[in-house]
This record gives C-alpha cells, sequence and structure tokens, in this order.
C-alpha cells in the first residue's frame, strides 16, 4: 500500500511544476485541481483501507535519496494512516471547491504550482520514518504554505504575515531539529533506531519541551500563535482551509510522533507542561476569535481553540499513561485525535463558505455584509451546520469529541499526583469556558454575516456561488452529521492508532445496543447521538403537523415589529463589535486591557461624539514587542559594519582568522 | 412485555413533561401574584395562552428567512427530548442511556444557539441586543453548569442521571459540603438559564433590560406558542434536575409496581410545588440586577462550583 501512497504523492510532486505551465492556458487550473483531486482522494483511500482492514502491517520503503548514507525512510503505521485520511480528505474538499473557487483567481501563476507541492509536503511528513526526510518534508510544507500566503502580494497586510509566518515557521524548525539532535545523539536519524534506543530522563523532558515549541509554534498554542491568525486568513480560502484544517493536525502529528512514539514512558510532569498549555490556549484563542469582525480572522483564531482542545486531550493521555492508567488514556487520546478528524471537516467547511462569502461579496468583514441566507442559501445551510458543528452542541461532530475529552477529565481524581489533581479542574473549566465562547463566537459569526439585513451593497447583491464549491461544502457538511451521530466507527476506527501510540482502546463501540458510545461502562456514561438526533426530528416534525394540522398553519408577511419602532436603516442592527462588547466588557478588561473611550466634541461644535475601543494583545506586547525592539537595536548597531572602507574590512576578516585560529588551537 | 412497559412508561414521562410545564409557570406566577397580594390569572391560564397562539395566524416579518420559521421547531424539539431524558417519577427511562447529564446540557446549549440566531434575523436593534446579552450569560452559565455536573458526577461515579439519582437516594450519599456548594450554585444557574430574576424579568416587555423577550420579540402565533411552551418546558426540566440530584427520594425504581409509579408520580408532583413556591417567594424578596452585575452574580456559582470539584479531588468524603 505503501507504494500506492508514494506514487500518488510523486504524483502531486509532479503536478507542481506542470503548474507553472497550466496556469497560462484558460482551462488550466480546472485540469491541475481535477489532478490533485484525483491524487488524494487515491491517497485517502489508500490510507482509509490501510488503517481499516490491515491495521497491523506497517509497510515501509527506502528510496535512495537525501543523506547518502542514510537514504529516505517512509512507513505507514496506523498513525501515519489515521493523519493520511485526514490530510487527505481535506485535500479532496479543497481540490474540489478550488475546481470552482480557484477560477476567480487573479493570479493563478502565484498559486497553481504550490498548491499540490504543499500537498505532497503534507503528505511525505506524515510518511516519513526519519528525521532528516521529516525535517526537509517539514520545512518544504512551511515554504510552499508561505508562498500560497503572499500570492496575493500587493496587500500589505499580506506581505506582513508572510514575513511573520517566515520567521515563526523558521523558530518551530529549529526547535524540532534540536529536538531530533537531541534524539538522534545515541541512534541515529532512523525513527527506528531512535524507538529503540533509551534516551535519558533529562534529554527526554528537553524533546518534549522542544517539541512543543516546534510542533506547538506550527499547530497554534498559545504564546507562540502570533502568526497564525495573520498567515491563514491571507491565503486563498481553499489554501486556508486547509492551513487551518489540515496543516495544524500535521503538527499535532509531528508532536504526537516525537512524545508518544518516539520517546519513552511518559512522566508525569510532562502531562502538567502540555496542560497548562492546552487549556489556556482553547479559552484564549477563541476570546480573541470573538473580538474579531474578519470572518477568515475568527475562523483562524478558533483554530487555535481547537488546537487547545487537541493538546489538552494529548496532555490528560500523557497523564493517564504516566501513571499507568492506559485504558484512560486510550479515552482521551481517541478523543484528541476524534477532535482532529472533525476539526479537519468542519474548520474546512467554514473556510470554504468564508471563500464563498468573499467571492460573491468581496468582503471579509462581518460589518459589511449580513442578510446572506436569503441571497446565497445553500451555502448559508452548509455554513449553519459547520457553525452548529464547532460550536460543539449535538447532534454534530464537535460535541462527540469534547464529550468524550470531559469523560476522561472526569476520571481523574484516580491520579495519585497532587499537581495534576489541582490543575484537570481547572483546565476542564477552562474547556467548558471555551466551548461556551465559542458558540457565542460563532453565534455572532452567523448571526451578523448570514441573517439580519445586508449592511453594504455588495452584499444586498450577492449570487450563490458554484456548484463545484457547493458539492465540497455540502459533502463536508453531512460528514459533520454523519461523524457526529454515528460516532462509534469513527472511534473503532481509531483503535489501532490508540493501540500503538498509549497502548490500549477503548472498548469496542460497533455492536453496542442502538449505536450508543460507551467510553467505559453502561454506568457511568453513554451518548447515542443518532437516537437524540432522530428523536429531536421525530418531535419537531410530529410538533410541526400537529400544530398545522389541529391549530392554524396560516401565515402573513408584514413589517417587522420591533416593538414598535422599526427603523428601515440596517446601520440600526447590532454590528459585530456591539454584539461582543458585553463578554468583552466583562472578560476583556483584564485579557485585552480593552478601554472604550468616549471622544465628546466640545460644547458648540458641530462633531459627532465618537466611542473607540482599544484592545491590545498583551501576549504580542509582552513577549513578542521586546524581542522585536531588540533585534531592530542590535541590527540598527551592526549597521555601521555595511559602510567600512576596505581597509577595515580587511582587518575584520583579519581579526576573525586570528580567533578562529585560537578557537582551533585552544 | 417489558419492552412494552419501558416505552409506556418513557411515553407517560414525555407526555408528562410535557403536560405539566405549563401548569408549573401558572403555579408559579399564582403563588407570585398571591405573594404580592394580587389575585393573579387562574392556574391554567397558560395553557389557554397557548391554545390561543396556536390559532392565531403567523405574522412573520418581511425580511424573515427559512430559518427563523424552523427555528422555534428546534428549540422545542430540543428541549423536549432533553426534557424527557431527566428522571422524574422514575427511574427505568427507556432511552435514559441516550444522553447523559452533559449531552442533556448541550442539547439544551443548541437550543439556546438557535434562539440566539432567532433574535439576529430580522435585523431589529432588539433582537440583537437581547442575542448578544443571551450569549453573555450564556458564556458563564454554561461553563458553571459543567462545572457542577463535574462535581455532582464525580461524587456519584457516573453522568448518568438515572445513576446519579439512584445513588443520591443510597445511603452512600451522606453530608457534603461539595453537593452543598454544587446546590447553590445549581439553583443560580437555573435562574440565570430560565430567565427569571434576578437574571432577567419574564414578565416585562419594552424594557432595555429584558434579554429573553427581546430574542422572541419578532415571534407570534404557533411559533410564539411553541418558543412559550419550550422556556416552560426547561423551567421544569431544571426543577426537575434539583428534584432528581437532590432531593431523589420516593422516585420508582426500574422494576417497580404501578401503585409505586403512581406514588412516585405524586411525590414528584410534591417536588415540583414546594421547589415552584420557594421560586415564587425567591423572586418576589429578590429584585432584579442590571446586566452587568449577573456575570458577578454568574461569576460567585462558576467559583462555587469549582470549588466543590476542587474539594471533591482533594478529599473522596468532603
Amino acid at each position: 500500500m505503501i507504494a500506492v501512497a508514494l506514487w500518488s504523492v510523486a504524483a502531486l510532486l509532479a503536478l507542481a511544476p506542470a503548474g507553472v505551465v497550466l496556469s497560462t492556458r484558460p482551462r488550466g487550473s480546472i485540469i491541475l485541481y481535477g489532478g490533485c483531486l484525483i491524487a488524494t482522494s487515491t491517497l485517502c483511500v489508500t490510507a482509509l483501507s490501510d488503517l481499516l482492514y490491515v491495521p497491523q502491517l506497517t509497510p515501509s520503503a527506502t528510496l535512495p535519496i537525501g543523506l547518502p548514507w542514510l537514504g529516505a525512510h517512509f512507513r505507514l503505521d496506523a498513525l501515519s494512516a489515521f493523519f493520511l485520511v485526514v490530510i487527505n480528505l481535506g485535500g479532496v474538499a479543497a481540490s474540489l471547491f478550488a475546481l470552482g473557487y480557484g477560477q476567480h483567481e487573479d493570479s493563478p501563476g502565484r498559486v497553481l504550482p504550490f498548491y499540490p507541492a504543499y500537498l505532497a509536503a503534507m503528505n511525505i511528513v506524515v510518511l516519513a520514518n526519519d528525521a532528516f526526510s521529516f525535517l526537509v518534508a517539514w520545512e518544504f510544507m512551511s515554504l510552499t504554505s508561505w508562498a500560497l500566503v503572499v500570492s496575493h502580494h500587493r496587500e500589505a497586510e499580506n506581505i506582513r504575515a508572510g514575513y511573520v509566518y517566515l520567521l515563526m515557521a523558521s523558530f518551530g524548525t529549529l526547535a524540532l531539529l534540536l529536538a531530533f539532535g537531541l534524539l538522534a545523539s545515541g541512534a541515529g536519524y532512523d525513527f527506528d533506531a531512535i524507538r529503540a534506543s533509551h534516551p535519558s530522563a533529562a534529554v527526554a523532558g528537553m524533546v518534549l519541551i522542544l517539541a512543543l515549541l516546534g510542533a506547538g509554534s506550527k499547530a497554534g498554542l498559545v504564546p507562540l500563535h502570533a502568526w497564525l491568525p495573520l498567515a491563514h486568513p491571507a491565503a486563498p480560502s481553499h489554501v486556508s482551509g486547509l492551513m487551518s484544517g489540515v496543516m495544524t493536525k500535521v503538527a499535532v502529528y509531528g508532536f504526537v510522533r516525537i512524545v508518544f512514539d518516539l520517546l519513552p514512558e511518559p512522566v508525569w510532569w510532562w502531562s502538567m507542561v502540555v496542560l497548562l498549555v492546552g487549556g489556556p490556549t482553547a479559552t484564549l484563542g477563541v476570546l480573541y476569535a470573538l473580538m474579531q469582525r474578519d470572518i477568515k480572522r475568527v475562523l483562524a483564531y478558533s483554530t487555535i481553540e481547537n488546537i487547545g482542545i487537541i493538546f489538552t486531550g494529548l496532555g490528560l493521555a500523557l497523564a493517564f499513561k504516566a501513571e499507568g492508567l492506559d485504558w484512560v488514556a486510550a479515552l482521551a487520546f481517541t478523543a484528541a485525535m476524534l477532535h482532529v478528524f472533525n476539526h479537519a471537516l468542519f474548520k474546512s467547511l467554514l473556510f470554504f463558505g468564508a471563500g464563498a462569502v468573499l467571492g460573491a461579496t468581496g468582503e471579509r468583514d462581518m460589518e459589511k455584509l449580513g442578510g446572506l441566507i436569503h441571497r446565497m442559501p445553500k451555502t448559508a445551510f452548509a455554513m449553519l451546520i459547520g457553525c452548529v458543528a464547532i460550536s460543539a452542541l449535538p447532534p454534530f461532530n464537535g460535541f462527540v469529541s469534547e464529550w468524550l475529552t470531559f469523560q476522561a477529565i472526569l476520571l481523574s481524581p484516580q491520579l495519585p499526583s497532587w499537581g495534576l489533581k489541582l490543575v484537570i479542574p481547572a483546565v476542564g473549566g477552562l474547556l467548558a469556558l471555551a466551548a461556551a465562547f465559542a458558540a457565542a463566537c460563532f453565534v455572532k459569526l452567523y448571526g451578523i454575516s448570514f441573517l439580519g439585513r445586508p449592511r453594504s451593497d455588495v452584499a444586498a447583491s450577492a449570487h450563490e456561488t458554484d456548484r463545484f464549491s457547493l458539492t465540497a461544502m455540502l459533502v463536508l457538511a453531512a460528514f459533520c452529521l454523519i461523524a457526529g451521530i454515528l460516532p462509534g466507527l469513527f472511534i473503532d476506527a481509531l483503535a489501532p492508532v490508540s493501540k500503538d501510540m498509549v497502548g490500549n482502546i477503548m472498548p469496542h463501540q460497533v455492536g453496542l445496543q442502538w449505536l450508543t458510545i460507551v467510553p467505559i461502562a453502561e454506568s457511568r456514561s453513554s451518548y447515542n447521538g443518532l437516537l437524540v438526533f432522530v428523536f429531536a426530528a421525530l418531535c419537531g416534525t410530529a410538533a410541526a403537523s400537529a400544530i398545522h394540522r389541529l391549530a392554524s398553519d396560516r401565515l402573513r408577511r408584514a413589517p417587522a415589529w420591533d416593538c414598535g419602532y422599526p427603523d428601515p436603516n440596517p446601520a440600526i442592527q447590532y454590528s459585530a463589535s456591539s454584539f461582543s462588547q458585553p463578554i468583552r466588557r466583562v472578560f476583556g478588561s483584564v485579557i485585552f486591557a480593552a478601554r472604550e473611550i468616549g471622544e465628546m466634541p466640545p460644547p458648540s461644535s458641530p462633531r459627532p461624539a465618537r466611542l473607540r475601543v482599544e484592545l491590545h494583545d498583551l501576549i504580542w506586547d509582552a513577549l513578542y514587542a521586546p524581542i522585536a525592539m531588540v533585534v531592530g537595536f542590535a541590527t540598527d548597531r551592526i549597521n555601521i559594519l555595511q559602510f567600512l572602507t576596505i581597509r577595515r574590512y580587511l582587518t575584520l576578516v583579519f581579526v576573525a582568522l586570528i580567533l578562529l585560529l585560537l578557537v582551533v588551537a585552544l | 412485555m417489558n419492552a412494552l412497559r419501558d416505552i409506556l412508561s418513557q411515553g407517560a414521562q414525555m407526555s408528562l413533561v410535557l403536560g405539566l410545564a405549563p401548569l408549573l409557570t401558572g403555579f408559579v406566577r399564582k403563588v407570585k401574584a398571591r405573594l404580592l397580594r394580587r389575585r393573579g390569572p387562574p392556574l391554567l391560564q397558560p395553557y389557554r395562552d397557548l391554545i390561543r397562539l396556536m390559532r392565531k395566524d403567523v405574522v412573520l416579518a418581511d425580511n424573515a428567512s427559512w430559518l427563523f420559521r424552523v427555528i422555534p421547531y428546534l428549540i422545542f424539539s430540543g428541549t423536549w427530548v432533553a426534557a424527557s431524558l431527566v428522571p422524574t417519577f422514575g427511574n427505568g427511562l427507556l432511552f435514559s442511556w441516550t444522553a447523559d447529564l452533559i449531552a442533556i446540557i448541550a442539547l439544551l446549549g443548541s437550543a439556546r444557539f438557535f434562539q440566539a440566531l432567532a433574535g439576529m434575523d430580522v435585523g431589529t436593534a432588539f433582537g440583537g441586543i437581547g442575542s448578544s446579552r443571551e450569549v453573555m450569560i450564556a458564556s458563564l452559565a454554561e461553563p458553571a453548569m459543567l462545572i457542577t455536573v463535574f462535581s455532582v458526577a464525580m461524587i456519584a461515579g457516573s453522568t448518568q442521571l438515572a445513576n446519579v439519582a439512584e445513588f443520591m437516594g443510597s445511603d452512600a450519599v451522606g453530608l457534603r459540603v461539595s453537593l452543598g456548594m454544587a446546590f447553590v450554585a445549581l439553583t443560580i444557574m437555573a435562574l440565570a438559564e430560565n430567565a427569571r430574576i434576578p437574571v432577567d424579568n419574564p414578565a416585562t416587555h419594552l424594557e432595555l433590560t429584558m434579554v429573553h423577550e427581546a430574542m422572541v420579540l419578532e415571534y407570534s402565533g404557533r411559533h410564539l406558542a411553541l418558543i412559550d411552551l419550550s422556556s416552560q418546558l426547561k423551567l421544569l426540566l431544571y426543577v426537575s434536575l434539583i428534584a432528581c440530584v437532590f432531593l431523589p427520594w420516593g422516585m420508582a425504581t426500574a422494576d417497580a409496581s404501578v401503585a409505586r409509579l403512581v406514588f412516585g408520580a405524586l411525590l414528584y408532583l410534591g417536588k415540583l410545588t414546594v421547589l415552584g413556591f420557594l421560586l415564587a417567594v425567591f423572586e418576589t424578596s429578590i429584585a432584579k440586577m442590571r446586566v452587568f452585575r449577573i456575570p458577578e452574580f454568574l461569576g460567585a456559582a462558576l467559583m462555587l462550583a469549582l470549588l466543590a470539584t476542587l474539594l471533591r479531588f482533594v478529599s473522596g468524603s468532603l
């Protein structure tokens, strides 16, 4: 099976140079995205069949490329297979969406060559079985995605986003490079050799921290998230969907591969570190999202939240694994992996919807949208499902993974360590807060952009998007529902992954009465999304038909009531910033140092009074701004070296030579 | 035979909550009026209101979308399903394993999500104010609720309501500090979730402080009837939840005789009366808070719930 996978990746790589040629042809984008669609669906099917039918086989291959004495090692175990499914499901959806959306691209030459290369890079990261290929693929993925981020290079904002992204990506790779350096010191670059080696506890701890920094900066863990809300929205929407829905998952893969697979048995404080980063990431990410008014930026910040949820699950799994409770570790790990899958589904869907809105109106600013449900009914329907799913509401899929995470948290009193006993309930509280904020955030996103009355002419004259884009969105929406009402199937499919990584599996789910999911025992907890869905659908239909038949089914249209004071001006509606004002007032004064400044004109001045809101990103101010300042200061000082005379340069070279010789001699 | 019994018992539960919900609201209103030395509307007035509303035409705002028309049914079905999963008179519900306490809270969360969307659909200022404040209240109430659930579930060793009720009714539970805290937190949550005083005023209209009423301002006719019925169901759900977790005595077990079931039902009615009376007394003795005092009130509940959970982590017996 790995041969098929590698050939498909090779096909994707071959499509990249073809993209240069195709970008000049009128129907080139269709051919390219069609090619990507075929390659990714082959990969997806291959990986899925591998995960479902032959999970115990782990085929590997070695290609004579890369370092001459090492070659490039590839391996397809259950973990890789699962992440291949996630990546390529996202890839299939994005390519399908782009078949329609990509035709409106202004400069296809800046997108088409990089898109297949980017897909291929993500696949290679997951397949790689030695540190060298892993890092090369990782860096290739960063660079191709950077090229896509700056594809609309005429907007100054995008260039800044690309710059920050490039810096943070280099930082992440550096951390991973050091992590692998520590791991490989006694064993070599091959993952198989690393697995067999036994690094000391101190080295393992350092590798954990470095992996958290490296993978976490790519995934968007707070405080390494600063680049994400800049870069993800800057790319074309199908690429944004891939970056948020899929590439952050590749980062999660990197973390899981290093910490759960390559490192020896965990120690309890590892989980403490991961939990203390994951919980605040979830809450802060969604609070940031609530304060935004740009649709794509809201979605990018919400990605940070979901990454926080995933890392919380992974932290729980580490804690339970360290204490030998591997059956609970399996529950927490499965919850995290299920959330990886779920988030890939609904985040891609939501970014595609944002792309459809952007294509129809040219606007990403919610304050200029409104009423799109009338003009883009199908997009609005798909987006509604995405919004409900990401808010972790039943019967959709987001709820299932959060529910499983909560079940794992409820088992944490069994842990012996006191630190964890105090941290885990607090993290549970943070997750609960994040879930509630997420609902608020997506009520806002949907309510402001799709409901109400149009706030601008472009929103009033929007049109439905093309049928490829619609198909991609509706398919993803259908997956969100299926994964929500039949979660047992997905949990069972994850069993080999959890077996490999934490050494145990959740109880077998399919075959339980009525497809209920039971994480531990029926006396503890169970949830049946299918029955809830059917039950609610029946109740709703019964109520509707009874009322229509027995009472009244008449309906008339009239102007809105609004307590007797309707105003035809759409500006009277709540705007995105006014919607989040109460939450900003309650939570923002501390977290964002938010201030509302009322500027009253002096008496007798005809100027209107203004209300200005000041928000500060305290993490940026406290962490990034000082670093930038120091670097700026240092470069200013070094700058004089650029304007020396030839004599002084020669002196410098001479001094450098002497110093080097001294170093060598000593 | 057993399956038939289960279905009958589940069906009885569903119709019982649906039938009793308006009565509970009518009862609370009546007691409140009597406490204010008014005569008050008759006990059955909520039923009459519902029937009258259902027979009336729906007057739909010009700008309302299809979602606006579907939402009342979504809210109603979500709330009804949630309410029929909370054990009332008997414990052996057929579908009790369909959703545990967390899922019931989340189902109500779905209903609230749609309610807040409905407030924004027509594009009026009042709808927006209602939705915006509702999500602010929810952003505190929902976590507090979940953490309360955590503490109760850790004591009972299950998030399954039937098992929680069974455990709480047994002698194993004893007197615990964390349970007391969870009880206070749950009561505050119940007030906030049901838009009662001091968080919101169910009797007000045309006031800038209203939250729930502002969201449903554009609804009329059968849609409004369904939304009213849903809020009544939600009140009943929370009262039953408190009764089921903190006063589970006399609840019929899964294999109880018919006499036992009837006894359980009578006892349940008694619990509803007592809790409804207490609610009315509480509401008449406290003033409505201004909007930005609510976070402090709910924050207190959040802290209590967290403290209850932490106590539970620290010591198994507290």
